[in-house]
């Protein structure tokens, strides 16, 4: 049979039984296997290949999408469909079964809109981009999440999953693009600021009344966007006028004129939707004008308010505290105020400045923020809101987002807060788990129990050598003779070469001495295995390897850390401070090392990126990251075989691309045939002896530095 | 055409270079200057920083020696060597050297760039010793009271390890810098792109943007330095939305998200 040629009902059919597990979950495959018979190999093979993948995170969802697969891939898009999919798994990774469920379901709405094959534009693939599009806007710093239509609660945009209005991508780019910026709007020209939850309660019909308001006020915003995004306008224009000819709505092009001038305010179309409500039907919405919800503005809003007039009052405070301190402001300055300062380059033309006793004070990053943010909801700046005040006023929880203690995170319910989210490579799916990893950072607990000076005395005879040769290896100022060039002329060549000149011989052009420099600018970071397999041998070894090392690298000047890393499940993914890079070799650290206990199991990919965000954030020329590690990863749920293999060697790539150097020890018997796979993108040494350990650490790190 | 060949401390100014003046920072300089007080340019880059020396060198009718400091420069690089001619050894002035010398303005851009041991020959001639040690030669060099020494940093993204030392910046009249109010930068836009006011402002509030983003997810928003490159691209012909792609965006960052958003950005004001 040739590669091309199409599957035959019972290859289908075999493949449907594997992947969907038939054994057990007794899905009719048959039947499947039927609906994309007729296709081409290729759609078989995309349609086979997406079952498997999503059959891995769960076979329900699989079977739903096996059920409307063909008719799926002869109306869509593939990328849509593949974005289609991987949205589902997010969803059910972070929301469970029934939303994930919701979203193949609703692949039925999506086909009813779209009548032809339609290449749409899904909310994950376009987050990224529109969160710094709205970031760069002016105005309050906006998040973009998923909802079920297009609000905003007047700090996170939400926009809705996926659009798929236009046959092609660009257009339906734009229009999601049109409703994040109409959003955006509603937060920066003032609509937010009237207080529409009690407005709307007036009217016998809040809804209808909130309509009428909504489509008015659409209009002057986009009047707003027409002078200020012109750009954006055009296309929004283009995008929202119908194609199917129907005539415009011409009867309100007059009755909003007074809305569109720079001068019109949300009282303005507030105005004008009490005079008309009840006699009118509101114009037509926009296609882009997606929902106001006054109840969840208002609810967000005052947190806000509460939060930002603490942390604004408390900042000043600051603020004034680091004036007074410098030693040119005498006597001690002492009253804030807001002075109006011309800007054309914001819409209002003008912006707000902050005063210290009437000298301008250019405020931190935050503090702006905070200003920006405070303007849109009062149209200025409060008088209270510029008293400083101490941070003994407030309940702290208003003016830090909270930062919940790593073990009380776990001491009942499930959830993230305040961990390190990382994403996990699915090999299965062929794509990332996404804020799959929930990781915390805990500290070693000290253990004075002499360990150290025993490893020093057992290791006396080496510890000499090792300081030895790591001083050896220390870069120093030197001075380097008989160079082409140098800051000084090298004497003894000189006067070499003159007579050999004289004896008629050619004379040399070394004749340069030059100060090399010093540049041995490395920082290494080690990752131990604190799994409960290292337990006993392995665990002694690894902490006098520590000792070793630790005391080599001092005599060396590398700047250098410890973590200890395990992990138990992917919501108990645990790292351990031993030494950090700002932290000296003290007692306290020797203690650290003494103090590292086996835990859990060995999840590995986690550590591997988290730890090599911490080496990044280092400035050094040469960054490394050593893993020192008992074996095969192997966690709780799943994270074994092939699959902890496959994120652990997709980690230690991301790691490499991102210009740092790992390099794996791995302490086992017998050498297996996965190590070179697993580590691929690092270098590697398997030791069989662990007494050997100690030695042998330093003497990699010897060999990896010279 | 032939090309000028100079030597610095020939390099006098003689077209007034056209400097729009932010704040007190031309009388300052001046007064410094009468002081005989060494000044330090505070900024991020593209701010108009190089652009004010040459208009200071002008305006002071003294010629002005540049020095793009590197982390390969030393103390030598500065003040001199030795070299071996026909079997003799010549002593020949660094740039710095030659500037005290000939009593003109040295400017040292990027000085936390250079290796620390220049800060040793720096900080005799930035305090009221006013000498260049000439260590090689065991001279000391007396700058005349028309020597300038001014130095040019960075505070926005060095480490923490490339920071001026106090004892550096305590020596120096601070000037600070920073891209100006739009209405100015919209200005200095369109006259040195020659473009007109609506394009310059466009291009300023382009920069604003950029500029929003600056922490979340950019290392620095536009300089003015870029919208003049936007600007003379436009001035020729460019659509904007294309100017602003390859002159801005794409010297602002290499990201695929981040590209994608600021030219959404740019093609929404166009
Ligand atoms: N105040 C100003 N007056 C006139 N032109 C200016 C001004 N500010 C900036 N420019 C323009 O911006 C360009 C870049 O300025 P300049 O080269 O002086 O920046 P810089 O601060 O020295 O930057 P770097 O730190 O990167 O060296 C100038 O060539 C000029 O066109
Ligand atoms: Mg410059």
């Amino acid at each position: 049979m040739s590669k091309s040629s199409a599957l035959n009902l019972t290859e289908i059919a075999q493949r449907l039984d594997v992947s969907l597990q038939v054994e057990f979950t007794f899905y009719h495959t048959h039947e499947l296997a039927q609906t994309i018979l007729p296709l081409a190999r290729a759609d078989q093979e995309f349609y086979l290949t997406w079952v498997e993948r999503v059959a891995s995170t769960h076979l329900e969802i699989s079977h739903q999408f096996a059920q409307r697969g063909a008719e799926l891939i002869a109306r869509m898009d593939k990328h849509v469909l593949e974005a289609w999919l991987i949205h589902a798994m997010d969803t059910y990774d972070i929301d469970g079964l029934f939303p994930a469920m919701k979203i193949i379901r609703n692949v039925d709405q999506f086909l009813h809109s779209a009548h032809e094959r339609t290449a749409g534009v899904a909310l994950t693939a376009q987050r990224g981009v529109l969160l710094h599009f709205l970031q760069g806007l002016s105005g309050r710093q906006l998040k973009v999440n998923e909802g079920d239509a297009a609000y905003t609660d007047g700090e996170t945009v939400f926009l809705p999953a996926f659009v798929a209005m236009f046959p092609h991508v660009d257009d339906n780019f734009k229009l999601l693009k049109a409703m994040a910026a109409l959003q955006w709007a509603q937060t920066r020209f003032g609509t937010l600021r009237l207080p529409l939850q009690d407005l709307i309660m007036e009217h016998d019909d809040p809804q209808g009344f909130l309509a009428l308001f909504h489509a008015l006020e659409t209009q002057r915003l986009e009047a707003c966007l027409q002078r200020e995004l012109p750009g954006l306008y055009r296309d929004m224009l283009r995008i929202g006028t119908p194609h199917s000819g129907a005539a415009p709505d011409t009867q309100w092009r007059d009755i909003v004129a007074p809305l569109r001038p720079a001068t019109a305010t949300a009282e303005h179309s507030l105005a004008l939707a009490q005079s008309l409500f009840g006699k009118v039907a509101p114009p037509t919405p926009r296609i882009y004008q997606g929902e106001l919800r006054p109840h969840e503005v208002l609810q967000i809003r005052l947190a806000r308010i509460e939060r930002e007039k603490a942390r604004l009052k408390v900042a000043l405070h600051d603020l004034l505290t680091e004036q007074a301190a410098k030693p040119e402001t005498a006597p001690p300055p002492s009253r804030f105020d807001m002075r109006e300062t011309t800007d054309p380059s914001v819409p209002e033309g003008a912006r707000m400045e902050l005063t210290l006793d009437d000298m301008p004070v250019a405020p931190p990053e935050g503090v702006k923020n905070l200003l920006t943010s405070i303007m849109l909801d009062f149209d200025e700046i409060p008088p209270e809101y510029l008293v400083p005040a101490g941070p003994g006023e407030y309940d702290p929880r208003l003016l830090h987002d909270e930062e919940p203690n790593a073990d009380d995170v776990w001491s009942g319910t499930y959830h993230e807060e305040g961990a390190f989210l990382y994403k996990e490579w699915d090999y299965r799916r062929q794509h990332y788990r996404k804020n799959w990893c929930a990781v915390r950072e805990k500290t070693v607990t000290a253990q004075d129990d002499g360990f150290y000076a025993n490893t020093l005395k057992k290791y006396a005879t080496q510890l000499r050598h090792l300081r030895r040769t790591f001083e050896a290896m220390r870069d120093e100022d030197r001075l380097l003779k008989r160079q082409l060039d140098g800051e000084d002329v090298d004497i003894d060549a000189l006067v070499e070469a003159l007579a050999d000149q004289r004896a008629g011989q050619e004379m040399s052009d070394r004749l340069f001495t030059r100060m090399h420099r010093a540049d041995r600018n490395i920082a290494v970071c080690f990752m131990v295995d604190m799994s409960g397999s290292t337990q006993g041998w392995i665990n002694l070894a690894e902490r006098e390897a520590l000792i070793l090392l630790c005391e080599a690298l001092e005599h060396l000047g590398d700047r250098y850390a410890i973590y200890g890393f395990s992990g138990f499940a992917r919501k108990r993914c645990e790292i351990f401070k031993i030494k950090e890079f700002s932290d000296p070799y003290n007692s306290e650290i020797k203690n650290r090392i003494s103090g590292i206990q086996p835990q859990d199991y060995t999840r590995m990919g986690f550590a591997i990126r988290h730890l090599s965000g911490k080496l990044l954030a280092v400035d050094a020329k040469t960054r490394i990251l050593i893993t020192l590690s008992d074996g095969r990863p192997y966690d709780y749920d799943y994270y074994c075989d092939d699959y902890g293999i496959e994120d652990t060697r997709r980690a230690l790539i991301e790691t490499r691309l991102s210009g740092i150097h790992p390099y794996c020890i791995t302490i086992d018997q017998t050498a297996h045939d996965y190590l070179s796979h697993m580590y691929g993108a690092a270098s590697y040494t398997v030791l069989d002896d662990i007494a050997r350990l100690p030695y042998k650490v330093t003497d990699i790190y010897k060999k990896l530095t010279t | 055409m032939s090309l000028r060949v100079l030597k610095p401390e020939e390099n006098f100014i003689a077209i007034e270079p056209y400097y729009q003046a932010i704040g007190q920072e031309i009388a300052i300089f001046e007064a410094a200057y009468t002081q005989k007080l060494p000044i330090l340019l505070k900024g991020p880059t593209g701010c108009g920083k190089t652009r004010f020396m040459e208009h200071m060198a002008w305006r002071l009718k003294k010629p002005l020696v540049t020095v793009s400091c590197h982390d390969d420069l030393t103390a030598s690089d500065l003040v001199g060597r030795f070299l071996v001619r026909g079997g003799e050894t010549v002593w020949v002035d660094g740039p710095l050297a030659r500037a005290v010398r000939n009593g003109a303005i040295c400017y040292l851009d990027e000085v936390v760039e250079a290796r620390k041991d220049t800060t040793v020959v720096i900080h005799p001639l930035a305090d009221d010793r006013r000498v260049l040690p000439m260590e090689k030669l065991g001279q000391l060099l007396e700058a005349p009271p028309e020597f300038c020494l001014a130095l040019s940093y960075n505070p926005g993204y060095q480490s923490v390890l490339k920071d001026l030392k106090q004892s550096t910046r305590q020596r120096f009249v601070a000037l600070e810098f920073d891209y100006p109010e739009a209405a100015i930068e919209a200005a200095i836009v369109a006259r040195e792109a020659a473009v007109d006011a609506s394009v310059a402002t466009g291009l300023v509030k382009f920069a604003a943007m950029t500029r929003n983003l600056k922490g979340n997810g950019l290392d620095e928003g536009a300089s003015t330095r870029l919208l003049v490159h936007a600007g003379k691209l436009i001035a020729v012909g460019i659509d904007p939305v294309q100017a602003c792609r390859s002159a801005v965006t794409q010297a602002l960052t290499d990201e695929r998200e981040m590209l994608a958003a600021v030219n959404e950005l740019s093609s929404s004001i166009f």
